[in-house]
């Protein structure tokens, strides 16, 4: 950890009196303003006063024919989180910016309705009624039964505090795009298999109409056909008709992998990254197969039915719920995803961005950074996988594969861009047709972006913007930065831009009218419109280019139309003129569903009263799973009463200091029974179905755990210092005592102390009870050892007692300590048993400030090339000796036995530097034949 | 050490108070060992090592596997997989002249009546030669006449090939314990207590076939012949189960010289522990020797002995050097001494010259010694030894190693990387300079450094 960002909490304090001298004050430009509501007794954390909601949440809302806007879920799913907050308010306002142009229907110039696949769009807004901001993510999903095929629906980030959805919004969109293209991916297979369903009842319901024809033409011998016949084979060429636009969609909405392919293969991380899932856990790469196989073999169990000429009115149906729309495993995937977004972007910005910095800094410090970091390990996996792999999920693979490595997708929001857009006009959308020129970029390779660059982008696009109060403001859109490379030479432009963003040929110019609503920003919707698509519609990706060249496709309809006999043709191929086609209300629907998306809730037909609304009681019910964690935190039985409701968290220090964990607080307070401790981890143990998730977040308890004890440690114990210059020294330390319990604890606390040999294990091993033998020393740093009152006992402490010499003992019964001796200036700094540190997780982060500093100071040592090898021939290995010496004495600022914390230190850093593979390297055990001494309380 | 531990602890006297156990033995500012490093691979006693070349050695023991390691990483390098039983004698064999590439062998001798010929280098058995009546106990490589030479229940010489070329008759069925070479085409084997030299006869024009004969028998000793070595041109040392050393003549074969009471404790000068200590007779039997110009230094029981072969008589000692039989001992280039023994324990003895001489006035004797030492291992108390004409010496120990949990059974010293141990622990331990291996670690960063191109050099 470089920094901590607890300390931002002390901005002003009662001064101490019995401060020995005064400091001269800091000048102006350094010291924190005081916040200006002081005064009101407000705590100046508390943003959130303003909203009607205690923290963040994220909402999934619908835009439904039937209803209009309405909220389906909220994750968490607990009407605390939300409060009074209006959701049914809030759902209208997001869903009514949504600016895709979501419909299916007939383009112009061709006979069969189209399917899009949409962009997912990505924008900003904010409500200064409600006080709250919202990154809010539109996406469309596909349903036979709905009106234009699609149903569109959105997921929303809502927070109260606008700055940070700013600054998080490349990462908010990142993380959305993954749990958007999960709910995507599974409704293509969903709808792929409606398809499939509705093809072989229509395909019986020819067959049948074709019989009855028959029948009539042969009873017909007056040579000419009765108004009944006629009608029966109206119908029948409606149903012809509408088979081939079924196995038109059909055909498209399976086209749809194939086309990703072809745009995700010019990146060559591929074949790894195919690897790289396999890997995975299985369940996940189960669904892949079945995802796979489902997705294109129809089901044999489906007996066909009669479908009515007349089918009935849609709104006559109930809508499918999101679950239905998306396939369960899917759905659950995706509310996995979900809350490990709303566990991601817990707590506040100052928080975020720190920790992001965080992680930045401790990437570039690769080479020092395994001794005390344990994440780290993550960090880079992910940070490779970023390099290699491809910006998209394979085809044909859910978007569950993508949860944890797909790349963030490189948000450009320029900094002019959004002025043209910000003029209040009505709600309009100009459609720019595929002969949009766009800039062919040739970016193969997926660039790193640093995110503090784009953070400053975003940045910059938000100074000045906010401030217009009331009406709508388009800040920024994504296409608007896309379209960027043709206008002009702009600061943007000099971010590498990912091929995506380049790909995206459709530009919209989009602005709404006066409304609170205020859009702050858009953002690119999918990450990828491969080359070979060509954009017909704004944000729409057309689909009659690629099976234009497709030998049996809608092409092989066409030609089998001219055979004029209306009964005889096979394939049912009816020329009737699309005007005609009234089959079903779902289908062809050229005209209505191209404004649907885009109008207003108030426009939504009013036959919708009445209609069977989806409730969302249901999705809220199987939620709860997921959001166990957060409920158990709450009842907490060490919290105060006071804090259960959510006005008391604001005023409530702690919890707002550091809001990303609730369970904090309540951890620190009852850290010192271990009993209660423990049953607060396990209760409040990450249920969240993520795993990777889950891992980040329990090491964050462990460290405040461990925090907390190794400063109870530090109290309580006067000798805790040469304890603690043994493990920064590599000296082993056994810790003696007869409850596991107590030994555990100990050494958990102690852990953090201990530098690592590789990035992948600590060497510490908690608890053992067989005696100890040379080959521990070497494997382990820090050891817990039973004491047994019995002739075994006797044999381990002998043992111990025999290899005195390469450990440090420290006795927890009879509170006593051999080891050698420290008068060095580096632990007490470290562990000062005075330090005004309450708190575990501050004392962690204390813990970790000073040995950066240390790593940085073993690093300088290890990489001085002066300092281990001779200068020139003739100089003796005395002089560079002398030289190391006065360099770690004198530049370094070492004393005494801080030297050999540094020297020990640098011989991980060579071992590590040098050994091929990780892995590899043996671990030697290093030694001084030092006296040690006892120290007893 | 750690008394507070195992009970009866001291009571405490202050914070910071000084630990009792601070010993000698924990400040050890000459010991250059400081690293260690633990091979595993073997699962049961290992009893022989091995150098193959400078940073190369094979370790045998009991499981029957021989393994090749790397002295300077400590890597595994081959694991040589042949015999069925314990392996009983290990030694490096000349590379045949036949063989175009000179690869390393080595010859194994195993409790299953087995000789293997391997070849280092690739690991491949090259020769196995099974048609023993009896284990073989010693190998014996006389370059000189191009010939080897195995000793079990009866002796038998092979070439290089491993065609046997001719063997003795039935010996001792306790089996020959010792063999070493000595001038005009002859060997010595140590049979129980006897010794016996055996002249081999090279193929002349009138016979074309070897021949062994025995030439005499040498009855001087009390006991089990446990020891001998060749010491220089002009002498061999033999050591008995009962402390008698003995001194020969190579060439005559007449005892030169006879040290044969280790075990007589001067009743006057002792201390209690030494009536105790000195009471089994495994404590003066003579497990090993070596050698230098001047010296021989002898394992005797638990203590080490430096006969001067100009003197003849023994110039320092350690009666207790060790808790236990010490079962190998070492001669470093810079007079330093090293021992190991049962006790698990290895120690670095330096060979001081004594600056004062003792006040009272030594009794005289040829073969007598005098002397006292201090039973506490961690004192290293010198010798007061007094001669009027030679200069006194003492053995100052100046470290040790623990490591192994069991009886150290024998160590290999590399110039560049160290002391190997081998133990009954199973364990093989690689004991290192630490400091140099510091530097050598950096030295090795920087080449990698340089290797990446994140070096630049100023040159």
């Amino acid at each position: 950890m470089i920094s901590a960002p607890d300390v931002v909490a002390f901005t002003k304090e009662e001064e101490y009196e019995e401060e020995p001298y005064n400091e001269p004050p800091l000048p102006e430009e350094y010291s924190v303003p005081l916040f200006p509501f002081a005064s009101q007794g407000a705590n100046p954390w508390s943003k959130l006063s303003g909203a009607k909601f205690s923290r963040d949440f994220i909402l999934i809302s619908e835009f439904s024919e039937q209803v209009g806007p309405q909220p389906l879920l909220t994750i968490p799913n607990d009407t605390k989180v939300f409060g009074t907050f209006d959701l049914n308010y809030f759902s209208l306002r997001i869903m009514s910016v949504d600016y895709q142009a979501s419909f299916v229907g007939h383009p112009p110039g061709s006979a069969y309705p189209k399917l899009n696949f949409v962009e997912d769009s990505k924008v900003v807004l904010g409500d200064s009624k409600e006080g709250a901001f919202a990154y809010v993510h539109h996406l469309t999903l596909y349903d036979l039964e709905a009106r234009g095929f699609v149903r569109p629906f959105c997921m929303a980030y809502i927070s109260a505090d606008q700055h940070k959805i700013m600054q998080q919004f490349q990462e908010l969109s990142t993380e959305f795009s993954k749990a958007s293209e999960c709910l995507k991916t599974g409704n293509r297979k969903a709808f792929a298999g409606e398809l499939e369903k509705k093809l072989k009842d229509l395909d019986y319901t020819r067959t049948v109409l074709h019989t009855e024809t028959e029948i009539q033409k042969k009873a017909n011998d007056k040579g000419f056909y009765s108004s009944q016949a006629i009608e029966k084979a109206n119908e029948l060429a409606s149903v012809e008709k509408s088979i081939i636009e079924h196995q038109d969609l059909l055909k498209q909405i399976r086209s749809y992998p194939h086309r990703k392919l072809k745009g995700s293969a010019p990146y060559p991380g591929e074949s790894e990254h195919t690897q790289d899932q396999a890997s995975q856990a299985a369940t996940t790469s189960n669904l892949d197969e079945s995802a796979d196989t489902d997705l294109y073999t129809c089901r044999p169990a489906y007996t066909p039915k009669l479908i009515k000429a007349k089918s009935t009115k849609c709104f006559d149906k109930k809508l499918k719920t999101l679950e239905e729309l998306c396939d369960t495993e899917y759905f659950t995937q995706t509310l996995a995803q979900l809350s490990h977004i709303e566990h991601m972007f817990r707590g506040d910005l100052c928080y975020l961005l720190t920790s992001q910095i965080d992680r930045a800094l401790l990437k570039q410090q690769h080479i020092t950074n395994f001794l005390f970091e344990d994440f780290v390990e993550v960090d880079d996996r992910v940070a490779e996988k970023l390099e290699s792999a491809p910006p998209r999920p394979g085809p044909g693979r859910p978007p569950s594969r993508s949860l944890e490595e797909c790349p963030i997708p490189q948000v450009l929001i320029s900094v002019g861009s959004y002025k043209s857009s910000v003029e209040s006009v009505p709600i309009k959308m100009e459609q720019e047709l595929g002969d949009e020129e766009y800039k062919e970029v040739e970016v193969t390779k997926m660039s790193s972006l640093d995110p503090q660059e784009n953070l400053d982008y975003l940045d910059m696009d938000m100074k000045g913007s906010i401030s217009s109060g009331e009406s709508i403001e388009v800040l920024g859109t994504e296409k608007s930065a896309a379209v960027l490379p043709k206008s002009d030479s702009q600061a943007s432009l000099t971010v590498p831009l990912s091929p995506q963003v380049v790909r995206s040929k459709a530009v919209s110019h989009r602005t709404i009218s006066e409304d609170s609503i205020e859009v702050l920003s858009t953002c690119p919707s999918e990450a990828l419109i491969p080359d070979d698509f060509k954009a017909s519609y704004p944000s729409a990706i057309n689909e009659e280019e690629s099976y234009a060249n497709d030998s049996d496709g809608a092409i092989h309809f066409r030609a089998s139309v001219s055979p004029p006999e209306l009964g005889e043709a096979e394939e049912g191929s009816l020329e009737t003129p699309p005007s005609q086609i009234d089959t079903s209300c779902c289908i062809g629907k050229e005209s209505d569903s191209l404004q649907v998306p885009l109008s207003p809730p108030a426009h939504t037909p009013l036959e919708q009263d009445g209609v069977v609304s989806i409730p969302p009681q249901r999705y809220r019910q199987k939620d709860q799973g997921f959001h166990v964690d957060f409920a158990v935190e709450n009842a907490s039985p060490s919290r105060d009463d006071s804090s259960e409701g959510f006005p008391a968290d604001e005023l409530d220090p702690d919890r707002l200091l550091a809001s990303r964990d609730v369970s904090k607080t309540s951890l620190d307070a009852c850290s010192d029974t271990a009993s209660n401790m423990s049953s607060v981890t396990s209760t409040s143990s990450d249920r969240t179905p993520a795993s990777a998730h889950s891992s980040g977040s329990s090491s964050e308890r462990h460290k405040k755990r461990a925090g907390q004890n190794a400063l109870k440690f530090i109290r309580q114990y006067p000798f805790a210092h040469p304890a603690i210059y043994s493990l920064l020294s590599g000296r082993t330390l056994v810790v003696l005592g007869e409850d596991e319990a107590i030994v555990r604890k100990l050494v958990t606390a102690l852990s953090i102390f201990v530098p690592n040999h590789s990035r992948y294990a600590k060497p510490v091993k908690h608890w053992v009870s067989s005696p100890l033998h040379i080959t521990d020393f070497q494997k382990w740093k820090l050891i817990g050892l039973q004491r047994v009152a019995s002739p075994a006992g006797t044999t381990s402490l002998h043992a111990l007692s025999r290899y005195s010499r390469y450990t440090s003992v420290l006795d927890l019964d009879n509170k006593a300590l051999r080891c050698p001796l420290y008068r060095g200036a580096l632990v007490p700094r470290l562990a000062d048993h005075r330090t005004q540190i309450k708190r575990g997780s501050t004392y962690y982060l204390h813990v970790q400030t000073v040995l950066t500093e240390l790593c940085s100071k073993a690093f300088l040592y290890t990489f001085c090339h002066h300092l281990h090898l001779p200068a020139h021939d003739q100089e003796t290995l005395d002089v560079v000796a002398s030289r190391q010496a006065s360099f770690l004495k004198l530049t370094l600022g070492l004393v005494n036995e801080d030297v050999k914390v540094v020297q020990h230190l640098a011989e991980l850093l060579k071992l590590r530097y040098t050994q091929e593979a990780p892995g590899t390297g043996r671990p030697m055990l290093r030694f001084d034949y030092v006296p040690s001494f006892l120290y007893k309380i | 050490m750690l008394r507070w531990l195992i009970g009866g602890g001291r009571e405490p006297q202050g914070l910071a108070e000084k630990s009792p156990l601070q010993t000698i033995g924990e400040e050890q500012t000459q010991n250059p060992y400081t690293e260690l490093l633990v091979l595993k691979a073997h699962h049961d006693i290992v009893r022989f090592l091995v150098q193959l070349d400078e940073c190369r050695f094979a370790s045998a023991g009991d499981d029957g596997i021989i393994v090749v390691w790397n002295a300077q990483t400590g890597e595994k390098l081959l694991e040589l997989n042949g015999h069925t039983q314990k392996i009983t004698a290990l030694i490096t064999f000349p590379s045949l002249e036949a063989c175009e590439e000179k690869n390393q062998l080595i010859l194994t001798a195993s409790a299953d009546r087995t000789v293997i010929l391997w070849d280092c280098d690739t690991g491949r058995q090259v020769r196995k030669v099974s048609s023993f009546q009896s284990t073989v106990k010693c190998l014996i490589v006389l370059q000189r006449l191009d010939i080897w030479l195995s000793g079990g229940n009866d002796l038998c010489v092979w070439n290089q090939k491993l065609d046997l070329l001719c063997k003795t008759s039935h010996l001792s069925d306790t089996g020959i314990s010792a063999l070493i070479e000595i001038p005009k085409n002859c060997v010595v084997a140590a049979v129980g207590k006897e010794l016996i030299i055996f002249r081999l006869v090279a193929p002349t024009e009138e016979s074309v076939d070897w021949d062994i004969l025995e030439i005499k028998r040498l009855l001087d000793h009390q006991d089990n012949i446990l020891s001998m070595v060749n010491v220089n041109d002009v002498s061999f040392v033999t050591g008995s189960h009962v402390g008698e050393m003995i001194i020969w003549d190579i060439l005559d074969w007449t005892v030169q010289a006879c040290e044969c009471n280790f075990w007589d404790p001067s009743p006057q000068l002792d201390t209690q522990q030494e009536i105790k200590l000195c009471q089994k007779p495994n404590d003066i039997s003579i497990h090993h020797f070596t050698w230098d110009e001047e010296n021989v230094f002898a394992a005797v029981g638990r203590g080490l002995y430096v006969y001067n072969l100009q003197t003849k008589r023994v110039i320092a000692c350690q009666k207790s050097a060790h808790d236990s039989n010490v079962l190998h001992t070492a001669k470093l280039p810079n007079r330093q001494l090293v021992s190991c023994s049962e006790d698990g324990s290895v120690r670095i003895w330096e060979l001081r010259e004594k600056q004062q001489l003792a006040a009272e006035p030594v009794p005289t004797g040829f073969f007598n010694m005098w002397g006292f030492g201090r039973v506490n291992k961690q004192a290293s108390q010198p010798v007061k030894k007094q001669q009027e004409n030679a200069p006194s010496c003492s053995l100052e120990l100046i470290g040790d190693l623990i490591g192994h949990s069991s009886s150290v059974e024998m160590f290999l010293y590399f110039e560049d990387h160290g002391l190997v141990t081998c133990s009954a622990d199973h364990l093989i331990i690689l004991w290192k300079n630490g400091e140099r291996e510091s530097g050598l670690r950096s030295l090795k960063l920087f080449q990698k450094l340089e290797e990446n191109g994140d070096l630049y050099l100023d040159i």
